[in-house]
Protein backbone atom coordinates (compact mmCIF):
# COMPACT_ATOMS: atom_id res chain seq x y z
CA UNK A 1 0.00 0.00 0.00
CA UNK A 2 1.32 3.49 -0.93
CA UNK A 3 0.30 6.83 0.14
CA UNK A 4 -0.34 9.24 -3.07
CA UNK A 5 -1.87 11.94 -1.24
CA UNK A 6 -2.51 12.18 2.37
CA UNK A 7 -5.55 12.69 4.91
CA UNK A 8 -8.42 10.93 7.12
CA UNK A 9 -11.84 10.01 6.02
CA UNK A 10 -14.41 7.55 7.16
CA UNK A 11 -17.48 6.59 4.72
CA UNK A 12 -18.87 3.95 2.89
CA UNK A 13 -17.35 2.30 -0.02
CA UNK A 14 -18.53 2.62 -4.07
CA UNK A 15 -16.26 0.06 -5.78
CA UNK A 16 -16.45 0.17 -9.30
CA UNK A 17 -14.81 -3.79 -11.37
CA UNK A 18 -14.56 -1.23 -14.29
CA UNK A 19 -11.13 1.60 -14.52
CA UNK A 20 -13.15 5.47 -14.59
CA UNK A 21 -12.74 8.33 -17.52
CA UNK A 22 -13.23 11.40 -14.99
CA UNK A 23 -13.39 13.48 -18.07
CA UNK A 24 -16.72 13.24 -19.92
CA UNK A 25 -17.99 10.58 -18.09
CA UNK A 26 -18.70 12.06 -14.36
CA UNK A 27 -21.29 15.12 -14.14
CA UNK A 28 -18.88 17.96 -12.39
CA UNK A 29 -22.19 19.12 -10.52
CA UNK A 30 -23.22 16.16 -8.89
CA UNK A 31 -20.88 13.53 -9.16
CA UNK A 32 -23.13 11.05 -10.99
CA UNK A 33 -21.48 8.69 -13.29
CA UNK A 34 -23.17 9.47 -16.91
CA UNK A 35 -21.79 6.21 -18.99
CA UNK A 36 -24.35 3.72 -19.50
CA UNK A 37 -22.00 0.91 -20.23
CA UNK A 38 -19.95 1.85 -17.22
CA UNK A 39 -21.10 -0.53 -14.25
CA UNK A 40 -21.81 2.69 -11.92
CA UNK A 41 -23.96 4.03 -14.49
CA UNK A 42 -26.06 6.88 -12.71
CA UNK A 43 -24.56 6.54 -9.15
CA UNK A 44 -23.24 9.39 -7.43
CA UNK A 45 -19.74 9.26 -6.53
CA UNK A 46 -20.25 11.98 -3.67
CA UNK A 47 -18.75 11.39 -0.30
CA UNK A 48 -18.23 8.19 -0.99
CA UNK A 49 -15.00 6.24 -0.19
CA UNK A 50 -14.45 5.31 -3.83
CA UNK A 51 -12.81 2.18 -5.08
CA UNK A 52 -11.58 1.26 -8.47
CA UNK A 53 -8.40 -0.24 -10.56
CA UNK A 54 -7.22 2.85 -12.27
CA UNK A 55 -8.34 6.31 -13.84
CA UNK A 56 -8.08 5.92 -17.52
CA UNK A 57 -8.11 8.97 -20.05
CA UNK A 58 -6.93 12.51 -21.22
CA UNK A 59 -5.62 14.34 -18.23
CA UNK A 60 -7.16 16.68 -18.09
CA UNK A 61 -9.71 14.93 -16.51
CA UNK A 62 -7.82 16.19 -13.50
CA UNK A 63 -9.50 19.44 -13.80
CA UNK A 64 -12.69 17.50 -13.64
CA UNK A 65 -11.63 15.98 -9.93
CA UNK A 66 -11.07 19.72 -8.77
CA UNK A 67 -14.01 20.65 -10.54
CA UNK A 68 -16.14 17.86 -8.64
CA UNK A 69 -14.24 18.94 -5.79
CA UNK A 70 -15.18 22.71 -6.00
CA UNK A 71 -18.99 21.50 -6.58
CA UNK A 72 -18.99 19.74 -3.18
CA UNK A 73 -20.16 16.58 -4.90
CA UNK A 74 -16.32 14.59 -4.84
CA UNK A 75 -15.88 11.41 -3.14
CA UNK A 76 -14.58 11.02 0.73
CA UNK A 77 -11.20 9.62 -0.16
CA UNK A 78 -9.92 7.10 -3.56
CA UNK A 79 -8.60 3.66 -3.03
CA UNK A 80 -7.18 2.18 -6.84
CA UNK A 81 -4.87 -0.57 -7.54
CA UNK A 82 -2.68 1.48 -10.16
CA UNK A 83 -1.48 4.67 -9.69
CA UNK A 84 -2.00 6.67 -13.16
CA UNK A 85 -0.80 10.56 -13.18
CA UNK A 86 -4.74 11.64 -14.28
CA UNK A 87 -6.03 10.29 -10.92
CA UNK A 88 -2.94 11.28 -9.25
CA UNK A 89 -2.43 14.82 -9.89
CA UNK A 90 -6.60 15.48 -9.57
CA UNK A 91 -6.70 14.30 -5.98
CA UNK A 92 -3.76 16.27 -5.47
CA UNK A 93 -5.51 19.53 -6.72
CA UNK A 94 -8.55 18.97 -4.90
CA UNK A 95 -7.14 17.35 -1.97
CA UNK A 96 -8.98 13.94 -1.72
CA UNK A 97 -6.90 11.38 -0.06
CA UNK A 98 -5.26 8.78 -2.55
CA UNK A 99 -4.17 5.38 -1.47
CA UNK A 100 -2.72 2.49 -3.71
CA UNK A 101 -3.53 -1.22 -2.77
CA UNK A 102 -2.39 -5.18 -4.10
CA UNK A 103 -5.16 -6.75 -5.53
CA UNK A 104 -5.79 -9.06 -2.31
CA UNK A 105 -6.03 -5.70 -0.37
CA UNK A 106 -7.91 -4.68 -3.38
CA UNK A 107 -10.71 -8.12 -3.25
CA UNK A 108 -11.59 -6.76 0.60
CA UNK A 109 -12.85 -3.68 -0.07
CA UNK A 110 -16.76 -4.88 -0.94
CA UNK A 111 -19.08 -2.43 -1.93
CA UNK A 112 -21.00 -1.13 0.82
CA UNK A 113 -18.79 -1.64 3.44
CA UNK A 114 -17.74 1.46 5.78
CA UNK A 115 -14.17 1.81 6.76
CA UNK A 116 -11.78 4.71 7.79
CA UNK A 117 -8.97 5.50 5.19
CA UNK A 118 -5.94 7.18 7.75
CA UNK A 119 -2.85 8.38 6.11
CA UNK A 120 -1.18 8.73 9.49
CA UNK A 121 -2.31 5.06 11.10
CA UNK A 122 -0.45 1.85 10.51
CA UNK A 123 -2.94 0.18 8.28
CA UNK A 124 -4.23 2.93 6.50
CA UNK A 125 -8.15 1.44 5.70
CA UNK A 126 -9.62 -0.03 8.69
CA UNK A 127 -13.27 -1.35 8.77
CA UNK A 128 -15.75 -0.08 10.77
CA UNK A 129 -18.05 -3.13 12.42
CA UNK B 1 9.65 9.85 -0.89
CA UNK B 2 12.34 11.43 1.38
CA UNK B 3 11.74 14.94 1.89
CA UNK B 4 13.60 17.74 3.30
CA UNK B 5 12.33 19.42 6.04
CA UNK B 6 11.68 22.64 4.15
CA UNK B 7 9.29 20.36 1.40
CA UNK B 8 7.40 18.71 4.38
CA UNK B 9 6.64 22.46 6.20
CA UNK B 10 5.58 22.95 2.30
CA UNK B 11 3.22 19.80 1.86
CA UNK B 12 2.16 20.72 5.76
CA UNK B 13 1.00 24.21 4.25
CA UNK B 14 2.98 26.19 6.13
CA UNK B 15 4.07 28.50 3.41
CA UNK B 16 0.66 28.96 2.10
CA UNK B 17 -2.07 27.06 0.53
CA UNK B 18 -0.89 27.48 -3.07
CA UNK B 19 2.56 26.04 -2.24
CA UNK B 20 0.77 23.13 -0.32
CA UNK B 21 -0.99 22.53 -3.59
CA UNK B 22 1.95 22.48 -5.67
CA UNK B 23 4.11 20.25 -3.11
CA UNK B 24 1.38 17.69 -3.24
CA UNK B 25 0.84 17.22 -6.87
CA UNK B 26 4.75 16.89 -6.76
CA UNK B 27 4.50 14.23 -4.14
CA UNK B 28 1.69 12.17 -5.75
CA UNK B 29 3.90 12.56 -8.57
CA UNK B 30 6.62 11.50 -7.40
CA UNK B 31 4.64 7.86 -5.28
CA UNK B 32 3.09 6.96 -8.88
CA UNK B 33 6.40 7.11 -10.43
CA UNK B 34 8.69 5.71 -7.80
CA UNK B 35 10.84 9.00 -7.44
CA UNK B 36 12.45 8.92 -4.26
CA UNK B 37 13.35 12.69 -3.44
CA UNK B 38 12.77 16.14 -5.43
CA UNK B 39 15.67 17.96 -7.94
CA UNK B 40 15.83 20.97 -8.42
CA UNK B 41 15.01 22.34 -11.89
CA UNK B 42 16.00 25.03 -14.07
CA UNK B 43 13.01 25.75 -16.66
CA UNK B 44 9.63 24.41 -16.72
CA UNK B 45 7.96 24.62 -19.91
CA UNK B 46 3.77 23.84 -20.03
CA UNK B 47 1.00 22.81 -21.33
CA UNK B 48 -2.66 23.38 -21.22
CA UNK B 49 -2.78 26.21 -22.46
CA UNK B 50 -5.18 26.03 -25.14
CA UNK B 51 -8.84 26.55 -24.21
CA UNK B 52 -9.99 23.44 -26.66
CA UNK B 53 -7.76 21.17 -24.11
CA UNK B 54 -8.54 22.42 -20.94
CA UNK B 55 -12.11 24.18 -21.02
CA UNK B 56 -13.90 26.04 -18.54
CA UNK B 57 -12.41 23.76 -15.47
CA UNK B 58 -8.93 24.58 -16.23
CA UNK B 59 -9.91 28.32 -17.01
CA UNK B 60 -11.46 28.68 -13.66
CA UNK B 61 -8.98 26.76 -11.94
CA UNK B 62 -5.74 28.99 -13.43
CA UNK B 63 -7.92 31.97 -12.64
CA UNK B 64 -7.93 31.34 -9.04
CA UNK B 65 -4.62 30.03 -8.83
CA UNK B 66 -3.03 33.13 -10.53
CA UNK B 67 -4.45 35.22 -7.77
CA UNK B 68 -1.54 34.20 -5.44
CA UNK B 69 0.81 31.70 -7.56
CA UNK B 70 3.97 33.07 -9.02
CA UNK B 71 6.94 31.20 -10.92
CA UNK B 72 9.97 30.11 -9.50
CA UNK B 73 12.13 29.50 -12.51
CA UNK B 74 12.21 30.68 -15.98
CA UNK B 75 8.57 29.35 -17.38
CA UNK B 76 7.33 29.00 -21.10
CA UNK B 77 4.40 28.30 -22.40
CA UNK B 78 2.83 25.78 -25.34
CA UNK B 79 0.34 27.41 -28.09
CA UNK B 80 -3.08 28.37 -27.23
CA UNK B 81 -6.07 28.35 -30.02
CA UNK B 82 -5.57 30.90 -32.38
CA UNK B 83 -3.51 34.32 -33.38
CA UNK B 84 -4.63 37.57 -31.68
CA UNK B 85 -3.51 39.31 -35.06
CA UNK B 86 -6.04 37.10 -37.74
CA UNK B 87 -8.84 35.58 -35.10
CA UNK B 88 -11.18 37.86 -36.76
CA UNK B 89 -10.53 35.94 -40.19
CA UNK B 90 -12.03 32.52 -38.88
CA UNK B 91 -14.79 31.77 -37.83
CA UNK B 92 -14.20 31.37 -33.85
CA UNK B 93 -17.17 32.38 -31.55
CA UNK B 94 -16.48 35.23 -29.07
CA UNK B 95 -16.80 32.70 -25.85
CA UNK B 96 -13.61 30.85 -26.99
CA UNK B 97 -11.70 34.09 -27.40
CA UNK B 98 -12.73 35.62 -24.20
CA UNK B 99 -11.81 32.76 -22.28
CA UNK B 100 -8.67 31.80 -23.85
CA UNK B 101 -7.43 35.38 -23.22
CA UNK B 102 -8.29 35.20 -19.96
CA UNK B 103 -6.25 31.66 -19.68
CA UNK B 104 -2.99 33.87 -21.25
CA UNK B 105 -3.87 36.45 -18.74
CA UNK B 106 -3.76 34.06 -15.76
CA UNK B 107 -0.36 32.54 -16.72
CA UNK B 108 1.21 35.96 -17.22
CA UNK B 109 -0.29 37.01 -13.71
CA UNK B 110 1.82 34.17 -12.74
CA UNK B 111 5.42 35.36 -14.22
CA UNK B 112 5.22 33.31 -17.20
CA UNK B 113 6.91 33.84 -20.48
CA UNK B 114 4.12 34.28 -23.04
CA UNK B 115 6.03 32.33 -25.77
CA UNK B 116 3.40 30.24 -26.90
CA UNK B 117 5.23 27.63 -28.46
CA UNK B 118 5.88 23.94 -28.65
CA UNK B 119 9.39 24.48 -30.09
CA UNK B 120 11.13 26.06 -27.05
CA UNK B 121 14.13 23.94 -27.68
CA UNK B 122 14.76 26.20 -30.73
CA UNK B 123 14.01 29.61 -29.78
CA UNK B 124 15.65 29.67 -26.29
CA UNK B 125 18.80 28.93 -25.16
CA UNK B 126 19.81 25.77 -23.95
CA UNK B 127 21.23 25.40 -20.80
CA UNK B 128 24.03 23.75 -20.54
CA UNK B 129 24.67 19.49 -21.03
CA UNK B 130 22.88 17.93 -17.53
CA UNK B 131 20.75 20.25 -16.54
CA UNK B 132 17.27 19.33 -15.09
CA UNK B 133 14.15 20.80 -16.77
CA UNK B 134 10.37 20.43 -16.37
CA UNK B 135 8.99 19.96 -20.12
CA UNK B 136 5.50 18.80 -20.51
CA UNK B 137 4.87 19.17 -24.06
CA UNK B 138 6.09 16.19 -25.26
CA UNK B 139 7.64 16.67 -28.46
CA UNK B 140 9.76 18.96 -26.47
CA UNK B 141 10.38 17.13 -23.56
CA UNK B 142 11.99 14.00 -26.35
CA UNK B 143 14.10 16.49 -28.20
CA UNK B 144 15.33 18.11 -24.67
CA UNK B 145 16.54 14.44 -23.55
CA UNK B 146 17.52 13.16 -26.55
CA UNK B 147 19.16 16.14 -29.07
CA UNK B 148 19.72 19.03 -26.65
CA UNK B 149 21.57 16.97 -23.57
CA UNK B 150 19.28 18.37 -20.67
CA UNK B 151 17.07 16.07 -18.71
CA UNK B 152 13.12 16.05 -18.28
CA UNK B 153 10.25 13.28 -17.10
CA UNK B 154 7.70 13.07 -19.50
CA UNK B 155 5.19 15.92 -17.66
CA UNK B 156 1.62 15.84 -16.91
CA UNK B 157 0.58 19.57 -17.56
CA UNK B 158 0.19 19.50 -13.55
CA UNK B 159 3.86 18.67 -12.55
CA UNK B 160 5.37 20.26 -14.49
CA UNK B 161 3.06 23.59 -13.09
CA UNK B 162 3.91 22.76 -9.74
CA UNK B 163 7.71 22.51 -10.83
CA UNK B 164 7.29 26.05 -12.06
CA UNK B 165 5.68 27.13 -8.65
CA UNK B 166 7.90 25.18 -6.47
CA UNK B 167 11.12 24.91 -8.90
CA UNK B 168 11.61 21.36 -8.14
CA UNK B 169 10.16 17.75 -9.66
CA UNK B 170 10.57 14.23 -8.91
CA UNK B 171 13.52 12.56 -9.88
CA UNK B 172 12.17 9.46 -11.58
CA UNK B 173 12.63 7.80 -14.38
CA UNK B 174 14.48 9.59 -17.45
CA UNK B 175 16.32 12.11 -15.01
CA UNK B 176 18.50 9.43 -13.98
CA UNK B 177 20.53 7.71 -16.48
CA UNK B 178 18.68 5.66 -18.37
CA UNK B 179 19.74 3.03 -20.63
CA UNK B 180 17.04 1.89 -22.92
CA UNK B 181 16.38 -1.73 -23.14
CA UNK B 182 14.56 -2.25 -26.56
CA UNK B 183 16.79 -1.09 -30.13
CA UNK B 184 14.79 -0.40 -33.10
CA UNK B 185 16.26 -0.97 -36.48
CA UNK B 186 15.66 1.37 -39.04
CA UNK B 187 14.89 -0.33 -42.45
CA UNK B 188 13.61 2.32 -44.82
CA UNK B 189 15.55 3.44 -47.85
CA UNK B 190 15.60 7.47 -48.64
CA UNK B 191 13.52 8.07 -45.81
CA UNK B 192 11.48 11.90 -45.65
CA UNK B 193 10.58 13.88 -43.07
CA UNK B 194 7.32 12.10 -42.86
CA UNK B 195 9.02 8.94 -42.72
CA UNK B 196 10.57 10.16 -40.03
CA UNK B 197 7.26 10.96 -38.19
CA UNK B 198 5.97 7.60 -38.94
CA UNK B 199 9.36 5.98 -37.34
CA UNK B 200 8.55 7.69 -34.37
CA UNK B 201 5.44 6.89 -34.18
CA UNK B 202 6.10 3.17 -34.24
CA UNK B 203 8.76 3.88 -31.68
CA UNK B 204 6.26 5.50 -29.42
CA UNK B 205 3.95 2.70 -29.65
CA UNK B 206 6.82 -0.08 -28.68
CA UNK B 207 9.15 1.59 -26.25
CA UNK B 208 8.59 2.12 -22.69
CA UNK B 209 10.59 5.08 -21.06
CA UNK B 210 13.28 5.52 -24.05
CA UNK B 211 14.83 3.47 -27.27
CA UNK B 212 17.66 2.88 -29.42
CA UNK B 213 17.37 4.16 -32.74
CA UNK B 214 19.72 2.36 -35.27
CA UNK B 215 20.33 2.56 -39.04
CA UNK B 216 19.56 6.34 -39.64
CA UNK B 217 22.26 8.73 -41.18
CA UNK B 218 22.52 12.54 -40.87
CA UNK B 219 18.80 13.92 -40.01
CA UNK B 220 17.90 17.57 -40.81
CA UNK B 221 15.79 19.51 -38.13
CA UNK B 222 12.80 19.11 -39.56
CA UNK B 223 13.27 15.28 -39.87
CA UNK B 224 14.62 15.27 -36.48
CA UNK B 225 11.25 17.57 -35.26
CA UNK B 226 9.03 15.26 -37.28
CA UNK B 227 10.30 12.15 -35.15
CA UNK B 228 9.78 13.97 -31.78
CA UNK B 229 6.84 14.75 -33.06
CA UNK B 230 5.37 11.33 -33.62
CA UNK B 231 7.08 9.93 -30.64
CA UNK B 232 5.28 11.83 -28.54
CA UNK B 233 2.02 11.44 -29.55
CA UNK B 234 1.38 7.52 -29.64
CA UNK B 235 2.81 6.92 -26.16
CA UNK B 236 4.92 7.42 -22.87
CA UNK B 237 8.20 6.83 -24.74
CA UNK B 238 10.20 10.25 -23.96
CA UNK B 239 14.34 9.54 -24.97
CA UNK B 240 15.89 8.04 -28.03
CA UNK B 241 19.54 7.19 -28.29
CA UNK B 242 21.07 6.46 -31.67
CA UNK B 243 22.96 3.25 -32.14
CA UNK B 244 22.46 -0.46 -31.55
CA UNK B 245 22.64 -0.20 -27.63
CA UNK B 246 24.19 -2.99 -25.13
CA UNK B 247 23.91 -6.66 -26.72
CA UNK B 248 20.47 -7.83 -24.34
CA UNK B 249 19.07 -5.07 -25.63
CA UNK B 250 15.92 -6.56 -28.06
CA UNK B 251 15.14 -5.63 -31.36
CA UNK B 252 12.21 -4.78 -33.56
CA UNK B 253 12.57 -3.93 -36.75
CA UNK B 254 10.62 -0.68 -38.62
CA UNK B 255 10.29 -2.00 -41.85
CA UNK B 256 7.99 -1.32 -45.07
CA UNK B 257 5.27 -3.36 -42.91
CA UNK B 258 4.84 -1.57 -40.13
CA UNK B 259 5.04 2.19 -41.90
CA UNK B 260 2.41 0.40 -44.16
CA UNK B 261 0.43 0.00 -40.62
CA UNK B 262 0.80 3.27 -39.87
CA UNK B 263 0.03 5.40 -42.72
CA UNK B 264 -2.67 3.10 -43.40
CA UNK B 265 -4.11 4.02 -39.43
CA UNK B 266 -3.49 8.45 -40.15
CA UNK B 267 -3.98 8.32 -43.89
CA UNK B 268 -7.83 8.95 -44.92
CA UNK B 269 -7.77 10.38 -47.82
CA UNK B 270 -6.50 10.89 -51.09
CA UNK B 271 -6.58 14.48 -51.80
CA UNK B 272 -7.02 16.95 -49.02
CA UNK B 273 -9.49 20.58 -49.08
CA UNK B 274 -6.61 22.45 -47.79
CA UNK B 275 -2.92 21.57 -46.20
CA UNK B 276 -1.19 22.40 -42.72
CA UNK B 277 2.45 22.56 -41.97
CA UNK B 278 3.53 22.55 -38.72
CA UNK B 279 2.99 20.41 -35.74
CA UNK B 280 5.37 20.79 -34.10
CA UNK B 281 5.68 24.98 -35.39
CA UNK B 282 7.77 25.90 -37.68
CA UNK B 283 10.96 26.97 -37.09
CA UNK B 284 12.90 30.08 -39.12
CA UNK B 285 14.97 27.63 -40.68
CA UNK B 286 11.78 25.54 -42.16
CA UNK B 287 10.50 28.90 -42.96
CA UNK B 288 13.29 30.25 -45.04
CA UNK B 289 13.32 26.57 -46.98
CA UNK B 290 9.56 26.81 -47.82
CA UNK B 291 10.71 30.18 -49.41
CA UNK B 292 13.14 28.55 -51.42
CA UNK B 293 11.15 25.31 -52.30
CA UNK B 294 8.56 27.73 -53.61
CA UNK B 295 10.42 29.44 -56.25
CA UNK B 296 7.67 32.00 -57.09
CA UNK B 297 5.05 29.70 -56.79
CA UNK B 298 1.17 29.66 -55.44
CA UNK B 299 -0.46 27.36 -53.29
CA UNK B 300 -3.53 26.04 -55.71
CA UNK B 301 -5.58 25.65 -52.62
CA UNK B 302 -5.47 27.33 -48.95
CA UNK B 303 -2.61 26.71 -46.91
CA UNK B 304 -1.96 26.97 -43.13
CA UNK B 305 0.97 27.82 -41.53
CA UNK B 306 2.03 27.44 -37.89
CA UNK B 307 5.11 28.95 -36.21
CA UNK B 308 6.03 31.13 -32.76
CA UNK B 309 5.48 34.43 -32.99
CA UNK B 310 9.25 35.36 -32.66
CA UNK B 311 9.70 33.09 -35.76
CA UNK B 312 6.88 35.38 -37.27
CA UNK B 313 8.88 38.30 -36.67
CA UNK B 314 12.35 37.75 -37.80
CA UNK B 315 10.58 35.95 -41.32
CA UNK B 316 8.95 39.25 -41.68
CA UNK B 317 12.79 41.43 -41.29
CA UNK B 318 13.79 38.43 -43.32
CA UNK B 319 10.78 39.35 -46.09
CA UNK B 320 9.76 35.72 -46.10
CA UNK B 321 5.93 36.24 -44.33
CA UNK B 322 5.75 38.73 -47.63
CA UNK B 323 6.74 36.12 -50.07
CA UNK B 324 4.86 33.47 -48.48
CA UNK B 325 1.58 35.28 -47.97
CA UNK B 326 1.68 35.98 -51.78
CA UNK B 327 1.98 32.78 -52.49
CA UNK B 328 -1.63 32.32 -50.61
CA UNK B 329 -0.38 30.68 -46.80
CA UNK B 330 -2.12 32.14 -44.08
CA UNK B 331 1.01 32.32 -41.38
CA UNK B 332 -0.61 31.87 -37.79
CA UNK B 333 1.42 32.43 -34.62
CA UNK B 334 0.94 31.49 -30.78
CA UNK B 335 -0.88 28.58 -31.97
CA UNK B 336 -0.46 25.41 -34.23
CA UNK B 337 -2.01 22.37 -36.09
CA UNK B 338 -2.11 19.72 -33.15
CA UNK B 339 -5.95 20.99 -31.27
CA UNK B 340 -6.47 23.91 -33.03
CA UNK B 341 -10.09 25.27 -33.36
CA UNK B 342 -9.44 26.61 -36.54
CA UNK B 343 -10.15 23.59 -38.56
CA UNK B 344 -13.48 22.65 -38.25
CA UNK B 345 -15.30 19.46 -40.27
CA UNK B 346 -17.85 21.89 -40.95
CA UNK B 347 -15.90 23.35 -43.32
CA UNK B 348 -13.33 21.04 -44.44
CA UNK B 349 -13.22 17.17 -44.90
CA UNK B 350 -10.17 16.33 -45.16
CA UNK B 351 -6.50 17.61 -44.40
CA UNK B 352 -3.13 17.69 -46.44
CA UNK B 353 -0.35 17.35 -43.84
CA UNK B 354 3.34 16.24 -43.45
CA UNK B 355 2.76 16.04 -39.65
CA UNK B 356 1.83 12.88 -37.88
CA UNK B 357 1.50 14.73 -34.84
CA UNK B 358 -0.91 17.21 -36.88
CA UNK B 359 -2.38 14.22 -38.27
CA UNK B 360 -3.32 12.03 -35.30
CA UNK B 361 -5.03 15.00 -33.75
CA UNK B 362 -6.55 16.67 -37.02
CA UNK B 363 -7.99 12.95 -37.44
CA UNK B 364 -9.03 12.15 -33.45
CA UNK B 365 -9.82 15.45 -32.19
CA UNK B 366 -10.87 17.82 -35.21
CA UNK B 367 -12.96 14.93 -36.78
CA UNK B 368 -11.61 15.43 -40.44
CA UNK B 369 -10.00 12.91 -43.09
CA UNK B 370 -6.01 13.05 -43.55
CA UNK B 371 -3.84 12.97 -46.85
CA UNK B 372 -0.44 12.52 -45.35
CA UNK B 373 2.63 13.85 -48.15
CA UNK B 374 6.11 14.61 -47.61
CA UNK B 375 6.84 18.45 -47.72
CA UNK B 376 8.85 17.82 -51.46
CA UNK B 377 5.59 16.35 -52.74
CA UNK B 378 2.86 18.91 -51.26
CA UNK B 379 5.45 21.82 -53.01
CA UNK B 380 5.32 19.39 -56.38
CA UNK B 381 1.44 18.60 -56.86
CA UNK B 382 0.04 21.62 -54.50
CA UNK B 383 1.56 24.68 -56.26
CA UNK B 384 1.85 26.42 -59.23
Amino acid sequence: MKVLVKGRAQGKILKSKDPINFLGTVDKKTGIISDTNHPLYNKSIKDSILVFPHGVGSSVGAYTIYSIKSNDSAPLAMICQKADLTVATGCALANIPLITVDSEKMESLEDGKTVIVDSDSADLIAFLE
Amino acid sequence: MELTREEESALKGEHGETMQMAYRILVATGEATDAERLVPIEWAHLSGVNYNTIGDAGEEFLSSLSKDARVKVKTTLNPMGFDIDNVANYNLDDNFIEKQLSIAKSYERMGVTPSFSCIPYEIFDIPKEGTQVSFAESNAAIHANSVDGIKTNKESAFSALASAITGKSPYSSLRKDDTPSLTINMKIDDPNELTYGMLGFFAGKVGNNSVNISGVGEMDRRSCKALCGGMGTSGTCAKFVFGQGTPECEKVDFDKKEMQNIHDELNTSEKGDMITLGSPQLGLEEISDLVVKLKGRSFTKRCMIFCPRSVKEQARNLGHTNELERAGCEILSDCCTCLTPLISKDDVDSVTTNSIKGAYYLKNSNGVDVNLKPLSQIIEEETR
